[in-house]
């Protein structure tokens, strides 16, 4: 009886990590197959597109992808450009908000974040067709600064900061900052901001990664090729153009992920730990 | 409250609070609620094209007769709740049988750390590029996936044979003409991204549930079937519920992944409605008041959605509003000792 109750748990486990184990390959296998092929000649992929072994076709298939209209470095620049300043304004100004709210007895108050609240689910996409006949009208179509500012009012960052702050932020240090005479301003700047840094870094990433990843809005606005960012790259891999250079198309695709590859591996403890956090948030 | 906070509170700092929470009012009327307004106001136009004259139409409603007996709309609109619930139903019961798993506290699972960091890794990487590599994945005739699937049907031939059985032709199969293929794909593809994330979002709501609730439970000798399905799950529908709204709110705008992997097709059988909105407007005619239309019936399909979260969420205010406080400090504290 015992013997076989021990024996059910063992399958049991083995079954368990059975799943785990095949679902780690899930993840890691098209990501596999991407690398290898990335090395490879598209003659070598067309004869057999699976192979773990890498070839040394790399800077061939390098000169072949930049050869045509995929420009890895003017992508790279664009969406940088475009993510750090969106996730350093997000970040600092929803923060301000947020500590608008915390600190601060006004008689809008409650209104609004209530506003806030009733538009935080609310996404983007569905007001673009108004945003894009406006910009058109401004002239601010192919400008950075209609994908950076809007980041300025980010209704989640500001509410999560909110839900930070009530806990993590002593109102007695404020307090006394006041009493040595500080302006309110520096003390957010100089008190309140190094005391939610821990919250700001883990907002951070998700903004970084969302804006570096967006596809929808830059689609709309960013006509001029120069100012194309990372993903409007990307969806030129799937155009004819690229048709038959496998190997130049699964390089491109590795060279989109390089970046968040990295930052994923370097942060992955806070990532994890940032997505628990967001998830209780309501 | 203490007293010194409530003197901090006093009036003569409210001018602070409006100044600090400017910025966000300022860009919120700006690039929010005016291209929101605005939106409407196109539906009820005849916006269309670069350049040309807006006037408004004689039959105030006339976009959205159109487009509510648009036949591709409503396809995509179909396509959009089908690929939804193609990618939840799967996605949900195996984080909840990953979440049971990872949190049972008889048999506990090693490198849980590394699973949860290589489950959650396809949700970060941008889904531009994970629909672009699967669409060279089932690439036709040579993809990687049809070499496997050529492998196995000429092995199986080879095992027919040896029985005297009959052969299957040894042939690629062209995953982008097949309407229920692509379909799949798609739904598999958004199922694979985020998975890994609800399972995250799942664990920290058990992790959240009072430890004294579960000693009770194992003090009456309850097993761990019990546990889950009698504790577990009724302390987890306020978590539940979020994921299940978000994730519709994000399934209802999905655009990157139809919208690259077969371009909307075939013959629109991957077309979500956000697919529909950017076609109508930013391609052929450029039919923007149409595309404002259809936005607009989203907008309110999603409103709706979040209003029915917040009635949800409202229900037993206090003692869920105490649970989650209790529940976000303790994930915090868990967040605090990372960093």
């Amino acid at each position: 009886m015992k013997a076989s109750n021990r024996n059910g748990a063992l399958a049991y486990k083995i079954f368990q990590y059975t799943v785990c184990i095949l679902l780690t390959l899930l993840s890691l296998f098209p990501f596999i197959i991407m690398i290898v092929n990335a090395t490879r000649s598209s003659t070598q992929i067309q004869s057999h597109a699976l192979s773990l072994i890498p070839s040394k076709y790399l800077m061939n298939n390098m000169s072949v992808l930049t050869s045509k209209t995929f420009h890895p470095l003017t992508g790279f620049k664009n969406s940088a450009i475009i993510s750090i300043c969106a996730t350093a304004l997000s970040v600092y100004f929803s923060t301000l908000t947020a500590y608008s709210v915390v600190a601060y007895d006004w008689k809008m108050k409650k209104a609004f974040f209530a506003v806030i609240m009733a538009i935080m689910m609310i996404p983007a996409t569905v007001s673009s067709i108004g945003f894009y006949q406006f910009m058109y009208k401004i002239g601010m179509t192919n400008n950075y600064l209609a994908l950076i500012l809007p980041a300025i009012a980010a209704p989640s960052t500001v509410f999560f900061m909110r839900q930070y702050m009530i806990p993590a932020l002593p109102m007695e240090i404020v307090q006394s900052a006041r009493i040595d005479g500080a302006g309110e301003f520096l003390t957010f700047n100089k008190i309140v901001l190094p005391l939610c840094k821990p919250g700001m870094a883990t907002q951070a990433i998700f903004i970084f990664v969302f804006q570096w990843n967006n596809l929808f809005m830059p689609m709309i606005l960013l006509t001029n090729k120069e100012k194309w960012t990372m993903p409007m790259m990307v969806s030129q891999l799937s155009g004819d153009m690229y048709k038959t250079e496998y190997g130049a198309v699964y390089l491109g695709l590795l060279l989109t992920v390089l970046p968040i590859f990295v930052i994923y591996f370097l942060l992955s403890k806070y990532i994890i730990a940032g997505v628990a956090l967001g998830g209780v948030k309501e | 409250m203490t007293g010194s906070q409530k003197h901090l509170k006093g009036m003569s700092y409210a001018k602070y609070g409006y100044l600090f929470a400017l910025p966000f009012i300022i860009i919120f009327l700006i690039f929010t609620l005016y291209p929101t307004i605005y939106t409407f106001v196109l539906a009820f136009t005849d916006a269309h094209g670069v350049g040309n004259e807006i006037k408004f139409l004689e039959e105030p409603f006339d976009n959205f007769r159109k487009i509510l007996t648009n036949k591709t709309f409503l396809t995509s609109f179909k396509n959009t709740v089908k690929l939804w619930i193609m990618n939840f139903i799967p996605q949900i019961t195996l984080s909840m049988v990953l979440t049971a798993w990872f949190t049972a506290r008889r048999i506990t699972i090693k490198g849980q750390g590394f699973f949860k960091v290589m489950f959650y890794m396809p949700n970060i990487i941008t889904a531009a590029t994970i629909a672009i590599l699967f669409n060279a994945l089932f690439g036709y005739p040579d993809g990687p996936i049809n070499d496997v699937y050529m492998a196995i049907t000429s092995l199986f031939n080879r095992l027919s044979r040896l029985f005297g059985g009959s052969e299957a032709p040894v042939k690629a199969f062209d995953f982008f003409t097949s309407k229920t293929a692509s379909q799949v794909i798609v739904a598999f593809i958004q199922f694979w991204i985020w998975y890994g994330n609800t399972m995250i979002v799942l664990i920290s709501g058990v992790l959240g549930i009072s430890p004294d609730i579960y000693e009770a439970a194992d003090i009456d000798g309850a097993n761990s079937a019990q546990i889950f399905f009698q504790i577990t799950i009724p302390n987890l529908k306020t978590v539940l519920l979020y994921t299940l709204v978000t994730s519709l709110i994000g399934g209802l705008n999905m655009f990157d992944i139809p919208k690259l992997f077969n371009k909307g097709g075939p013959d629109m059988a991957t077309s979500t409605t956000s697919v529909f909105i950017y076609d109508k407007a930013f391609k052929g005619k450029q039919l923007f008041a149409q595309a404002a239309t259809a936005s607009i019936l989203m907008f309110i399909v999603i409103a709706a959605c979040s209003a029915l979260l917040f009635y949800l969420m409202r229900d037993k205010d206090a003692i869920a509003a105490e649970k989650v406080k209790k529940a976000d400090q303790k994930a915090r504290r868990k967040g605090m000792s990372v960093i």
